[in-house]
């Protein structure tokens, strides 16, 4: 069989014209694919940058909070409750929201800020300069350096700005797992003062973040948060929450499935028909094989291997150029979303064996019905 | 008289159905026999190809019995079958059929492939029925860059590989001149007679059937006329 296969493999790659377009065709669906795929994927990650992190495995919210991004206050007895719950190590509050900051030049620039737990500061980045108890300091805030940090003008340790006509001063700049996915710079500060500088309705507790004692303790937390009228989360949960509001809510995701699968079937229209076409223009060599003893088997597997080959390689290529592509992009756009990861990879992959898999089939038909007899008739 | 390589009793054979019917083969029967260079002669549309491939085991008959030393072949599985043409029969096809994405050493390995050897010693065996059939330093290039008698006698170096019993050759002479046709003819008689295999020969080149050891004439899917001697 060994020896079949480096045939189909010679008859294949020695057809250099047909090859590379079938290459083309398959890299190419891989690259359309890998590109919307991961661009949803980033963007969901960055929809959930506040809950990654600040890192909480438990999340206590407004049952009508659907996303990340759209906390609803909550009374302050929500916490004390929290803290009361048998199996909960212990919770604090956090704040999120958004206000304009007002820059050394006198521009305005929309900022979110986090308040962090006064006492304990959970949930705190980490720090490329400055010190985290400085922020306890008058008017002080650590600002994160992702990709929108640029819009506050690069500040530094000591830079001031105004909110809402207090005055603000960095004291730290830190690093976090993932940037924001509006385009606004993140200011982190405590909870008490992010209440001072913000204008409140009248719950100020975006999400009580729960550390329970033991993972067998989180059924028992959520049931008795849910007696309460609230909900509680755990990290992932809130994440497939918040993904599945911009997945099904926003049509961003149907939008990008449309895209993902318009890519599949130009790939497997590009493959499919290369492919069909190859085995044609070769049906009297295939004819030739049999006629002179090649079996069935012998025939079908040639063909598949042809074409996993060719979608095999076309696959690296895609990964390798739409890699690429990102890497260039996020090297020029420092909030460029996209992000590939072990799913959209696999799903690439699946994506590109059912190509290989189509475009074999009607290729195995062929030749399987192709009579040996057709090479005598010249 | 030698031992028989090919016995076709009563074959019938016809193509299309209805008022399309084209009957291609009427009650046909011949014996081809192990040392001798058999002909099938007529002319086109006669029947001739159409003989060549049922009794070779690749045109499934509509009437009628072959056997291919002793075997009922078309009684066999599809795969029993090739398993047959692989081990039995060479082919030498009128259009040749090399491969033009293989070198010329790799289109004679394709017999020895087909039997599992592995490839590198296929190629290697290759060159050596390249030179049997004088194409020394040509095994590296592709089939295209050789002339018409050059792939004719590629195409023979590829049957012979296959260490046939029996070898059936297609109009060998069609697209040659005739003093290359002649040539590559006698070649494959000296060959394969020493050995005292069969071969098939179906042709309308009166300029080879002096190589002949008998001529059977084909007329209207009849075996018409005897028109050379019985087996010596």
């Amino acid at each position: 069989m060994k020896g079949i296969l480096k045939l189909a493999y010679k008859l294949l790659v020695n057809d250099k014209a047909k090859f590379t377009a079938l290459l083309v065709g398959i890299t190419f669906a891989v690259v359309l694919m890998l590109q919307v795929t991961s661009t949803f994927i980033g963007m969901m990650k960055r929809a959930s940058a506040t809950v990654y992190n600040i890192g909480a495995p438990m999340w206590i919210m407004d049952p009508a909070v659907q996303s990340a991004a759209s906390a609803i206050g909550m009374p302050d007895y929500v916490l004390d409750a929290a803290r009361s719950i048998p199996g909960v190590s212990y919770a604090v509050p956090v704040y999120t929201g958004n206000t304009l900051a007002k820059l050394h030049d006198g521009t305005y620039q929309p900022v979110t800020i986090v308040g962090l737990d006064d006492t304990s500061l959970y949930g705190r980045p980490k720090l490329l300069e400055g010190k985290i108890e400085d922020l306890y300091g008058e008017n002080s805030f650590v600002v994160v350096k992702d990709g929108d940090y640029p819009k506050l003008e690069n500040p530094s340790v000591g830079t001031e700005f105004e909110v809402n006509d207090h005055r603000g001063v960095i004291v730290g700049i830190a690093d976090v797992a993932s940037g924001g996915l509006f385009g606004t710079p993140t200011l982190y500060t405590t909870y008490n003062r992010a209440l001072q500088y913000l204008p409140n309705p009248r719950f100020t507790i975006s999400y009580v973040l729960v550390q329970p004692k033991s993972a067998n303790d989180i059924p028992k937390i959520k049931e008795q948060v849910k007696a309460m009228g609230y909900v509680a989360l755990t990290r992932d949960e809130f994440v497939d929450r918040t993904s599945s509001f911009y997945m099904w809510q926003t049509g961003l995701g149907i939008n990008i499935m449309i895209m993902a699968v318009m890519a599949f079937i130009v790939g497997l229209s590009i493959s499919g028909q290369t492919f069909y076409t190859f085995v044609l223009e070769n049906i009297d060599k295939f004819a030739a094989l049999k006629a002179m003893g090649a079996n069935s088997r012998e025939l079908v597997m040639m063909i598949l291997y042809q074409a996993g080959f060719t979608a095999l390689v076309g696959y690296g290529l895609g990964v390798g150029l739409c890699s690429f592509m990102i890497t260039m992009a996020k090297m020029r756009l420092p909030s460029f979303a996209s992000q590939l990861s072990f799913v959209n990879l696999g799903l690439g992959l699946f994506m590109v064996v059912v190509i290989a898999a189509v475009s074999s089939y009607f290729g195995v038909r062929r030749v399987l019905k192709v009579e040996p007899f057709q090479v005598f008739r010249g | 008289m030698s031992s028989v390589a090919i016995q076709a009793t009563g074959i019938e054979k016809w193509f299309g159905e209805g008022d399309a019917r084209t009957v291609a083969l009427r009650s046909v029967s011949l014996e081809a026999y192990f040392g001798e260079m058999l002909y099938i002669v007529g002319p086109s549309g006669s029947g001739k190809t159409t003989l060549l491939s049922v009794v070779s085991g690749v045109l499934r008959p509509d009437a009628g019995t072959v056997s291919v030393e002793g075997t009922q072949i078309w009684s066999l599985s599809p795969n029993q079958l090739a398993e047959l043409r692989l081990h039995k029969v060479g082919f030498v096809f009128q259009d040749y059929h090399l491969f033009p994405r293989l070198t010329t050493a790799e289109n004679v390995a394709i017999p020895m492939i087909l039997k599992k050897q592995p490839w590198d010693e296929a190629v290697s065996k290759a060159h050596e029925y390249l030179q049997i059939v004088g194409l020394t330093k040509r095994e590296d290039l592709p089939p295209v860059k050789l002339s018409g008698g050059e792939q004719q006698r590629v195409a023979i170096a590829r049957a012979m590989a296959a260490q046939p019993d029996i070898l059936v050759m297609d109009e060998p002479t069609a697209s040659l001149d005739g003093d290359t046709g002649h040539g590559i003819v006698t070649f494959v008689k000296n060959q394969i007679l020493n050995d005292k295999r069969c071969v098939i020969v179906v042709t309308h080149d009166s300029r080879i059937y002096d190589l002949a050891t008998r001529i059977l004439k084909m007329e209207d899917g009849h075996l018409a006329t005897v028109t050379k001697g019985e087996v010596s």
